[in-house]
């Protein structure tokens, strides 16, 4: 029996889920390659993270019995919490060497 | 329409536009308070996904410690207040294009994919499960994760704070 696409809009299954990750990942790419700003492509780098984190957890939810997807989720944050505190304290000091935050004026390493 | 379902998509709308919002934006605080909802909105999709723990943990890790850090280092380097916090956005129709290109080939993988689903029930809790495989299972990346941040602690003082380099004109 073929659902139609109406049902299949009304029951929320992994499929949906993986779809609003797929959508967030593009956005979070799409801030990380067109921003200037450092703080705008770490704001990126934070949103990729979370899509990947849905993922995770749908598929425990959906896929397995296990609590396995919770427990990376779980790692991933306190990955990011990390990256973001180390990250912020280089932009500090790139801003107080060089008066810009902007990656595209930080070119000195160019020849 | 069940209430999940009605409560789902108000949380992928809420994520999904308030981070079209926050990419778009060319104010960068703006862009800043978008991103809080866009994780008030994931962390909404995690408690659909029966993972309270984590959503809880989102909600006090992102929106209470990364974002505030982030607008803490968007008021230490913008320069004067005459910019407004304006930034500019680089290659717009390349990175749309690509982004589309990216979204088109993972929609279609996912959605032609066929995943096996399991009904499971809601679970009464789900803290002491994580505990158990916490403390069993994941000892090893449990205590790595502790080493990690603390190293990122150090590391994050040291490079944020002067320094000087001066030797000491002692004796």
């Amino acid at each position: 029996m073929e659902t139609t696409f109406w049902e299949w809009l009304a029951n929320p299954e992994v499929t949906h889920y993986l779809i609003v990750s797929a959508l967030l990942f593009s956005l979070g790419l799409l801030a990380v390659i067109t921003r200037r700003n450092v703080i705008m492509i770490l704001m990126g780098i934070e949103l990729m993270l979370n899509a990947a984190n849905i993922n995770f957890l749908a598929f425990t939810r959906f896929a397995t019995h296990s609590m396995d997807g919770n427990l990376v989720t779980l790692f991933i944050i306190i990955l990011a919490a990390a990256e973001a505190a180390v990250a912020l304290a280089i932009v500090l000091n790139l801003y107080n060497r060089y008066k810009t935050v902007n990656v595209d004026e930080i070119n000195f390493l160019k020849g | 329409m069940s209430l999940t379902t009605i409560l789902f998509y108000l949380f992928a709308l809420l994520t999904l536009g308030s981070a079209t919002f926050m990419v778009f934006s060319r104010n960068i605080v703006h862009a800043a308070f978008a991103m809080m909802f866009t994780l008030l909105g994931v962390a909404g999709l995690y408690v659909l996904l029966y993972a309270d723990f984590i959503a809880a943990t989102q909600i006090l890790v992102y929106v209470g410690g990364i974002l505030i850090l982030i607008l803490f280092g968007i008021m230490l380097t913008t320069q004067g207040f005459t910019s407004g916090f304006k930034t500019l956005t680089v290659n717009l129709v390349p990175g749309i294009g690509l982004a589309l290109l990216a979204s088109a080939g993972l929609i279609y993988v996912f959605v032609s994919s066929p995943w096996t689903s399991v009904s499971m029930e809601a679970p009464k809790t789900t803290i002491t499960e994580m505990g158990m495989l916490l403390m069993h299972e994941y000892m090893l990346p449990f205590q790595v994760t502790g080493l990690l941040l603390l190293v990122a602690i150090i590391g994050a003082l040291l490079m944020a704070t002067k320094i000087s380099h001066k030797p000491k004109k002692d004796s």
